[in-house]
């Protein structure tokens, strides 16, 4: 048993050997399960009526989102005011880079305010990788283009856990826009590295290219794609830029793709019903399904919480204790 | 009057006479004035001897394909730096793209080029003409009055034309100037916000993919205009085995049609991006191994023409950004001859091959009198160590840019000594 210590909760888990969580592909099996369980623990600590620990006490931790997202954002934000950091939120859309600083300058500028941690979020794949090599701290991936979302990966994983009791042997299909989801990558390699069985349902305008050699199925026919599965997770479509040229419209992608009673009925019976937000309605989900008794979308919220305490707890010991 | 100059004992490689043999070259006035293949040469009075004994020696190269910062963007590159960087790569002339700012659509700016270009730089500088007024692929420019000027063909560069009936009037008003037209190859539509080769590789990094088919429309569509207006038509530069194909084709029917391939398109395939190393995002993208070795293939059996470097300089501002949001290009005259001679110490090429690639088929698709070596030709010769060792290293170039596709890349083979009209512009440190 690790010597157990109330002030760092973190000393219950053995050092964390990432500095920065980029991409779940830089991730081993091992580390995925152990910040499963880390947020496990956050979960406990969320629960209670005083919802904090110290572990992050005396570090400063900036939000810096070059694309709005207050859920993610605030996500962040609470995970790491319940561990004690001092948060700050930068919206960068409003600011220097509309002025012609680029991100590099961007990063040299933050990380000389000395901050212990960064959480990024940016509309181009690979940008929090080129900020997170101009930085001295940890860098957390919000969300880079269609690139990846790590903590929206690993909150999903915690859900399905939570709901399944395990993750082994379950069927998981991810429906809609595959082709711009950085959420739909994730998820793939996350459960991809847990040996759960993927399969992917989209419109063949919305699949890119390759995706067939990933280790994951893939349906046009989202009736077929269903049948038997354990999860059903849903993706947002961007109708405004999807439609006239990957999809006709939206009542058409409705019919063929929408999530509504009839497609759900070729899913097992008690398959559980995800969406990472913000939902459109009548889009890509029946509003009976969304506010259903399966669907787990608001634990998901719940547990993106604990799964972003569990992370900034693992990243930041890491590096003082090394 | 300079002194005569013998270079004696040199294995000379002519691709152009077909020439492997160990032998003597005087130069007198700036030109080749004698040969002596396969035996000893006779030396006149006062001449200065070279020995050149385990060194291979070529015609200068010709590269098609170089952009320039002068005029507009001289922090990027210079006439001077430009010609600095060639002849240290072993490029004695090279084609100078009319991506300027202003654009070279005029025949006072291709006056403008060549005068300054003598003046300042140590290899030949030969301007292309834009094909439309400030590369907009809305008018055409004054053909004419362009190679009047001294033009040695037209291009719009980077800009791929899109509208099939401009290219008709474009290219037949070049036949009717007899002016080579090299054109650059991207459907606007199907590249649309792609920033790679589409494939399985795009799609792991999150990137927009580039599909094979925004080369190979185009090309089916330019060979056919190329067959109906008659003009000397060279596509700027092929990636995929696709374009190969119809090249093939083309030119069994079409004398008239040539292609030219990047040395980044022989050398580099797409996963050397790795995690989103901008240096590799290139026009057209890299491709696979498969289409690399296509590639291989096509320039082996002549399909390919011409290897250009592709010399494309830019800034570390445009260049450290997210992938996505980057430049294209990559800077290459320094490291052109080396990489390439990795297909020859790969034994997937042979070395006159290669030298063909870019010294007389340039030569002779430009119309050039250079590109070989000749009794009275000019004297644009290197001297080549096909095995030094070397490292490339950003400190070392002369390009006023660095972004280098090979940074810290081991290469085999360098250039002892470059010949400018007779006069040795470059000698290597190492040089005997």
């Amino acid at each position: 048993m690790p010597q157990h210590s109330p002030a760092r909760f973190s000393g219950d888990f053995p050092p964390f050997s990432q500095r920065h969580l980029i991409s779940i592909a830089d991730l081993k099996q091992h580390e995925i399960v152990d910040l499963l369980d880390r947020a496990e623990r956050m979960i406990e600590i969320s629960r209670q009526e005083r919802k904090s620990l110290p572990t992050l006490s005396g570090k400063t931790q900036i939000n810096l989102f070059f694309e709005p997202s207050t859920r993610t954002q605030s996500s962040f934000e609470i995970a790491g005011k319940r561990l004690g950091a001092l948060v700050v939120n930068m919206s960068v859309k409003t600011s220097s880079v509309s002025k012609g600083e680029t991100l590099v300058d961007t990063a040299a500028t933050l990380n000389a305010m000395r901050p212990d941690v960064l959480v990024v979020r940016h509309s181009a794949a690979g940008a929090v990788e080129l900020l997170s090599q101009k930085v001295g701290c940890s860098v957390v991936n919000a969300g880079d283009g269609a690139h990846e979302h790590p903590t929206q990966a690993l909150l999903d994983a915690l859900t399905i856990r939570n709901h399944k009791g395990t993750l082994a042997g379950l069927t998981v299909a991810i429906c809609g826009d595959i082709a711009n989801s950085r959420v739909a990558r994730s998820n793939l390699l996350l459960l991809g590295a847990l040996n759960v069985r993927t399969r992917v349902i989209a419109p063949r305008t919305l699949l890119p290219a390759g995706i067939e050699n990933l280790a994951t199925e893939v349906f046009t026919d989202m009736e077929e794609g269903l049948k038997g599965v354990d999860v059903v997770m849903m993706l947002r479509l961007q109708h405004e830029r999807a439609s006239g040229k990957m999809i006709p419209s939206v009542r058409e992608y409705y019919r063929f793709y929408g999530l509504d009673e009839a497609k759900l009925s070729h899913a097992k019976p008690d398959a559980i019903v995800m969406h990472p937000g913000p939902m459109n309605r009548g889009v890509e989900i029946d509003p009976a399904i969304a506010d259903g008794p399966r669907s787990v979308i608001n634990d998901q919220v719940e547990m993106g919480v604990a799964v972003r305490m569990a992370v900034l707890d693992a990243l930041l010991p890491a590096r003082n204790e090394a | 009057m300079t002194r005569p100059l013998i270079i004696d004992n040199a294995r000379i490689v002519d691709p152009a006479s077909g020439t492997d043999q160990v032998g003597a070259v005087l130069i007198e006035d700036g030109r080749i004035s004698d040969l002596a293949i396969g035996g000893p040469a006779g030396v006149p009075e006062g001449a200065e001897v070279l020995n050149a004994d385990g060194l291979v020696l070529a015609p200068g190269l010709i590269d098609m394909r170089v952009f320039v910062g002068e005029p507009g963007k001289e922090y990027r590159e210079t006439l001077a730096s430009a010609g600095e960087a060639a002849v240290a790569g072993g490029v004695t002339s090279f084609v100078m793209m009319p991506d300027t700012t202003p654009a070279v659509d005029d025949g006072a700016l291709v006056d403008f080029l060549i005068r300054r270009a003598q003046a300042q730089s140590p290899a030949r500088i030969l301007p292309a003409a834009a094909i439309t007024k400030g590369l907009q692929g809305k008018e055409i420019t004054e053909f004419g009055l362009l190679k009047d000027a001294g033009a040695v063909c037209l291009t719009d560069g980077a800009q791929s034309i899109q509208s099939t009936s401009l290219l008709r009037s474009a290219m037949g008003y070049a036949a009717n100037f007899d002016m080579p037209f090299v054109h650059h190859l991207s459907d606007a539509g199907l590249t649309g916000e792609g920033v790679m080769n589409e494939g399985l590789f795009a799609t792991v990094l999150g990137l927009k993919g580039i599909p094979r088919e925004a080369e190979t429309i185009p090309l089916a569509r330019d060979l056919q205009l190329a067959a109906l207006t008659g003009v000397r038509y060279h596509a700027a530069q092929i990636s995929t085995a696709g374009s190969a194909d119809l090249l093939e084709t083309a030119k069994s029917r079409n004398n008239k049609v040539t292609a030219g391939i990047s040395i980044n398109h022989l050398c580099l395939n797409e996963n050397d991006i790795g995690r989103y190393r901008t240096y590799f995002k290139l026009t057209p993208p890299l491709r696979t191994e498969d289409d690399r070795q296509a590639m291989i293939e096509a320039l082996n059996s002549g399909v390919i023409d011409t290897i250009h470097s592709d010399h494309d300089p830019q800034d570390t501002e445009v260049k450290r950004q997210p992938f996505a949001e980057a430049s294209n290009g990559a800077i290459g005259l320094e490291t052109l001859l080396a990489a390439a001679l990795r297909l020859l110490h790969s034994g997937d090429v042979a070395l006159t091959t290669i030298l063909r690639a870019m010294t007389c088929r340039p030569a002779e698709i430009l119309g050039l009198e250079t590109g070989r070596i000749a009794r009275g030709t000019p004297a644009d010769l290197i001297l080549i160590d096909l095995d030094y060792p070397w490292q490339v290293s950003e400190k070392s170039f002369r390009s006023r840019s660095r972004n280098t596709s090979f940074e810290d890349a081991r290469m085999q083979g360098k250039v002892m000594r470059t010949i400018v009209g007779g006069k040795s512009v470059f000698m290597h440190e190492d040089a005997a």
